[in-house]
């Protein structure tokens, strides 16, 4: 599948790029403007990204495989993160891994069939003394019971 | 008590609440003075690094080279991924123009004209808010080419936010300018230390974010007021991150030296239940934990805390109480650190992954108390073995853990399970025998 930046995004890379002395250092940035667009990093993708900086391929390859925040596939439109790092895990983060991975239906790291859910369960996201949280997408939900993970999952459609 | 990182005050987020209460008055008055006085000042003011490893913030300013000809770097530590750890965000969210001050202040007094903020990549909403607080700066002329016109002088820097991508090995400071420069996050081997080849080569300072929020107040302040504060040797204040089976937790701003009891029981409302404590890691998850019957009269400094066989680290303090099961902390710790550790040195990569796997093998019912002297082994065999720090994080915990509570962690082995030994017919064949036989 072809990939292509877009105009507005190819400007957001000119910003980028004058934060660095380096194009190879842009690289991290610009891989988030490209999984913004294009929702995960294919093999095009890493071409492209490659191409507009002027940087081996590699060095892209390198760093998506790398951070857990880059996707190779995709993700669903709702990507929920739970976290069970020790702090949350004292207070109850494993029954709400149970809770949200029985009501969405699928395991670590799999996207529901319909596209609508992914599932992950992350390392700790600092949120240490708002224990139990979840993450869906960017916005962090702290402080957690139950029901209120309950109320979170079915308020996303 | 007076708060120094995150004073009581409404709305400091907002530039003119913070120019109304003194804000960028230290840059001014620093760039009155030369480069060295400032660094002088930090040094005899005491103040440590507030990332983990505590050495002196201003010791460290001064390993800057003073005639080169390569530019300098500042890199500001703001990746946060210790488990127990959340103090940096509530300074991106609070209090984001003194961090702006603090940085402009340390990027004059080492001679730096650029200084980059690393961000861990979930922080989503905070690299916002911080974001905008260094447009906010821009505009106002506090960072970038207008300094000169706002302040009078002839330097000016700037401030950049990079933001990481997921990877706890990005707080060790050479893996986190790898991953500036664009490549993986693995750790470089020191010497050299990033003063002198840091950022693309170049001399390069690194400090957390909390130590360079402290900056502005103690040059507008003085440093014999900030050196009066909390424990001598370890001055100033720390924010405390208190999380697990404690009844208020939270990040609580207070002087270093404190007795750890006092943070637990009455800063942070004691134990749910009136529980009694087991154990306590004082330090983020990498540090060694403390028993519960330890805790009487420990204080929460550098010094104090390493007489009782501890760290002060980055002061997440992990509370557990007596109905915790250590076993599946311990567990969750190494598959954290199995999780994350970067893949270059061997002992590291291998070793937390057989940790993890021992552990999870005591779990099952299948332990020995020889996997017990196993785990130990392994531990020390990672510790000091590897390029960064992490081989140590993640031998500690599981190295002091089973020592401290070797009585909680024999309930959970099986002295008669069944083992695989070899055979002395067939050399190359396994064979299963009960334990209580091989000791006969």
């Amino acid at each position: 599948m072809e990939f292509k930046f877009t105009e507005e995004n190819l400007a957001r890379i000119n910003e980028v790029r004058k934060k660095y002395p380096t194009s190879l250092a842009a690289v991290m940035p610009v891989v988030y403007i490209a999984q913004d667009q294009n929702g995960f990093i294919s093999s095009e993708v890493m071409t492209e990204i490659a191409s507009v900086l002027g940087i081996d391929k590699v060095n892209v390859l390198s760093v998506v495989t790398f951070y857990t925040m880059y996707h190779t596939k995709q993700m669903g439109k709702y990507h929920v993160q739970v976290c069970t790092n020790v702090s949350c895990m004292l207070r109850g983060a494993y029954d709400i891994w149970d809770q949200v991975k029985n009501k969405l239906g699928i395991q670590n790291m799999e996207v529901s069939s319909d596209g609508t859910f992914s599932l992950e369960e992350v390392e700790c996201m600092g949120a240490c003394g708002y224990a139990p949280m979840i993450a869906v997408n960017e916005d962090y939900y702290e402080n957690l019971t139950k029901e209120k993970v309950e109320e979170i999952l079915d308020s996303l459609k | 008590m007076e708060r120094i990182v995150l004073p009581e005050i409404q709305s400091l987020d907002q530039i003119e609440v913070y120019l109304a209460n003194g804000g960028f008055d230290a840059a001014k008055k620093a760039f009155a003075q030369t480069p060295d006085s400032l660094i002088d000042q930090v040094k005899k003011s005491g103040l440590r690094g507030r990332g983990g490893a505590a050495f002196s913030a201003g010791l460290k300013w001064s390993f800057m080279p003073k005639t080169t000809d390569l530019p300098k770097y500042l890199c500001i530590n703001g990746d946060e991924s210790e488990p127990g750890s959340f103090k940096d965000r509530q300074i991106f969210e609070y209090n984001p123009f003194q961090l702006i001050e603090g940085a402009i202040i340390t990027c004059y007094a080492i001679g730096a004209k650029t200084a980059y903020l690393y961000i861990r990549g979930e922080y989503h909403m905070w690299i916002k808010l911080m974001q905008k607080a260094v447009d906010t700066a821009y505009e106002k002329g506090f960072l970038g080419g207008k300094m000169k016109e706002v302040f009078g002088t002839e330097f000016f820097c700037n401030l950049y936010i990079h933001k990481g991508a997921g990877a706890y090995i990005c707080g060790e400071e050479s893996s986190l300018m790898n991953s500036i420069e664009g490549y993986r996050g693995y750790p470089r081997i020191k010497p050299p230390f990033p003063a002198q080849k840091g950022l693309w080569g170049c001399p390069t300072t690194i400090n957390n974010v909390e130590t360079i929020t402290n900056i502005p107040p103690i040059i507008s302040k003085g440093w014999e007021w900030f050196s009066k504060i909390g424990a001598p040797k370890h001055p100033g204040t720390i924010l405390y991150g208190l999380s697990g089976h404690v009844n208020k937790p939270g990040v609580y701003e207070l002087p270093t030296g404190i007795l750890l009891t006092d943070l637990i029981y009455n800063v942070a409302g004691g134990v749910p239940g009136n529980k009694k404590i087991k154990c306590v890691i004082p330090g983020g998850s990498s540090m060694p934990p403390l028993r519960g019957d330890q805790l009487e009269g420990v204080r929460m400094d550098a010094d104090s805390l390493k007489e009782v066989g501890s760290a002060i680290g980055t002061a997440g303090v992990m509370v557990m109480d007596e109905d915790t099961n250590l076993l599946d902390v311990l567990i969750r710790i190494a598959k954290f650190y199995h999780h994350e550790s970067c893949g270059q040195c061997t002992p590291c990569r291998e070793g937390t992954g057989w940790m993890e796997k021992t552990l999870k093998r005591i779990k099952n019912g299948l332990g020995t108390s020889k996997d017990l002297d196993l785990l130990c082994d392994v531990a020390n065999h990672i510790e000091g073995n590897t390029i960064c720090a992490l081989g140590d994080a993640a031998a500690w915990p599981v190295k002091f853990m089973i020592t401290r509570f070797r009585d909680e962690f024999e309930k959970y082995v099986n002295s008669d399970v069944v083992i695989s030994v070899p055979n002395k017919v067939h050399a190359m064949r396994n064979t299963a025998v009960p334990l209580s036989d091989l000791k006969k």
